[in-house]
């Protein structure tokens, strides 16, 4: 692929980038962090493209190296921010209406009132 | 369609699974799933690359595998949720230390490098390097690693030269010095600068600096994209990148700093702290109390707030604190939630502990809703919380923290702060609310104190 092409997108990514984090409730700060820390992970599939051409002992153990760190920051990342995200997960026992409407500042659509008419929390 | 076509469409399906998730996960519906959702696209992403027909050394790719995951999958699981913050440096710091490797062999490997490829791979090398290195620090303050524990100097001057000796071994490698020991001194030089760069920073402004290098991580795997000519590498890593940067504003902005003022000022160990805490003409006299006389306090209030800060999460007090908050509201007392965006040691940390005590979310209150509210509040309960209480970042114009906005529990009626000794606090500025006249001190772990308050509140 030509370098042009991957500069363009290159660009559009990163337009895209910006506009998926617009705003973001302070609850979701880390745990988005940890999704985005997760996701460069994909570092991991460039480790494994280069080991197939790269030869040499010294090559190689870099390599294996590279794609154990790759490894440990997928698997580590998506499970982590899983654990942190347990605060948001739906209680099986939807019995408590427990709750007054709150104003939630200006935070339209599925960011307002997160949780509302549950009580949240994660497994004990 | 061809072998290569089809692996580039299962990158494309990988990486617009990437920004669905994410979108997904700015919801707190929504984010559970999206988080699954992006996990989803990696798998697709990685099913892409093996079938790739340059693909080889399998043995190698399933030792490599292997170990990662048996170092990831239970650090991950058995972290202590007190522990995240530094479970995401740590895996953002090798997710970094990948790139500068695999950036490093591509380097050796190959002669004759294109400039089109070899500008990237030294970026490559250079912000995965900082990356991974600035990573361990952070993760090694937080983790209050003994060696990590030391107030450092702000190497400010000697940074730049380290920075300017990391673009001039830069410029040599691009200009053509097929060196290899030039790209190993590149490394390390960005190496050295990724650490002396973060570690005079406090505890406070961590969350800031690992988001920083959780963007910088993105871009050098962008970049690392570019140079293997993959497409799932350049969306994936600049979209981190982008994402990562706006999401570092946001949280600065939370804490009313800026970027610039976390990297080269403020929060360091300067004489600034020192002034503030000595010459701001408070009394000096602390005032300590008893279980049994906070449980009165509270029992006879109409509206208790609790502030948690980082000390309820080394305590593990949550549930503790969720028990004393049912028997008050059995005695009829209002009791809610002030929730600090940087109260503990990430934006969210409070929520987390919180909800697994299953304290009602509807409770927790965010800084400028509960703000009002303290004037009406008879009591305060301070539970290891300190610098975002701390009257000196409204009052002491020369405070390392001053301007930051902070929970106005001093307007409270009393406050009872529940704390393990007179220690001052992760930015290491000292308290004038522990010296205020309304203010009374339960100094000791703070689990055993609050148990015990519940005790003597069910005892009346």
């Amino acid at each position: 692929m030509d370098l042009l092409t991957e500069l363009a997108i290159l660009v559009l990514a990163a337009f895209v980038g910006f506009e998926v984090i617009s705003k973001v409730p302070n609850t979701l700060h880390t745990p988005l962090m940890s999704a985005t820390n997760a996701i460069h992970g994909i570092v991991l599939l460039g480790a494994i493209l280069v080991i197939g051409t790269a030869d040499g002992f010294l090559n190689d153990l870099l390599l294996v190296i590279a794609i154990a760190f790759g490894t440990i920051n997928v698997v580590g990342g998506f499970l982590v921010t899983d654990r942190m995200l347990g605060m948001f997960k739906a209680k099986p026992a939807p019995a408590a209406s427990a709750g007054e409407p709150e104003a939630e500042r200006g935070a339209p659509g599925e960011a307002s009132g997160p949780g509302r008419d549950r009580k949240l929390g994660g497994a004990g | 369609m061809s072998r290569a076509d089809f692996v580039n469409v299962l990158y494309i399906a990988g990486f617009a699974l990437f920004i669905v998730g994410l979108r997904m996960v700015r919801g707190p519906r929504t984010a559970v799933r999206g988080n699954q959702v992006a996990a989803v696209g990696m798998a697709i992403a990685l099913v892409g690359t093996l079938i790739d027909d340059r693909i080889g050394d399998w043995a190698l790719i399933v030792v490599g595998v292997a170990i990662g995951t048996a170092i990831g999958v239970p650090s991950a699981r058995s972290v202590k949720m007190t522990a995240m913050p530094q479970m995401v440096a740590l895996f953002n710091g090798v997710g970094g230390g990948a790139v500068a490797l695999i950036s490093l062999v591509e380097f050796r490997d190959a002669d004759d490098i294109p400039l089109e490829s070899l500008i990237p791979i030294v970026f490559a090398a250079i912000v995965g390097s900082i990356s991974f290195w600035g990573s361990n620090v952070a993760f090694s303050k937080l983790q209050e690693l003994r060696w990590a524990k030391r107030r450092f100097p702000r190497f400010t001057v000697p940074n730049l030269v380290l920075a300017a000796v990391v673009l001039a071994l830069a410029v040599i490698v691009v200009a053509g010095a097929d060196a290899e020991i030039m790209f190993w001194l590149l490394l390390i030089a960005a190496g050295v600068l990724g650490v002396t760069a973060v570690l005079p920073i406090g505890g406070a402004d961590m969350p800031v600096v690992i988001s920083t290098l959780n963007a910088l991580t993105g871009l050098s795997a962008a970049a690392a994209g570019i140079a293997l000519d993959n497409t799932a590498l350049i969306v994936a890593g600049m979209l981190v990148g982008a994402s990562g940067s706006i999401l570092t504003k946001q949280m600065a902005d939370a804490m009313n700093r800026s970027v610039a003022s976390v990297f080269f000022g403020g929060f360091g160990a300067g004489p600034a702290a020192a002034a503030a805490a000595g010459d701001d003409g408070v009394d000096r006299t602390v005032r300590s109390t008893s279980a049994a006389d906070v449980a009165i306090q509270l029992s006879y209030a109409r509206l208790v707030v609790v502030v948690p800060g980082y000390g309820m999460a080394v305590a593990q007090a949550q549930r503790a604190v969720a028990d004393l908050a049912a028997a008050l509201e059995q005695r009829d007392v209002e009791v809610l939630y002030a929730i600090h965006p940087v109260a503990g040691r990430m934006p969210g940390h409070m929520n987390v502990l919180l909800a697994e005590a299953d304290v009602p979310y509807d409770k927790l209150r965010e800084m400028d809703d509960i703000n009002g509210e303290f004037a009406r509040t008879d009591v305060a309960l301070v539970i290891g919380a300190n610098d975002v209480t701390n009257p000196a970042a409204r009052t002491v114009a020369d405070s390392p923290i001053y301007g930051m906005p902070i929970l106005d529990v001093d307007k409270a009626g009393s406050v009872v702060v529940l704390k393990r000794s007179m220690a001052s606090g992760f930015a290491g500025i000292d308290n004038p609310l522990f010296y205020d006249q309304k203010t009374t001190m339960l100094f000791g772990d703070a689990k055993a104190s609050v148990s015990e308050v519940t005790g003597e509140v069910q005892a009346l």
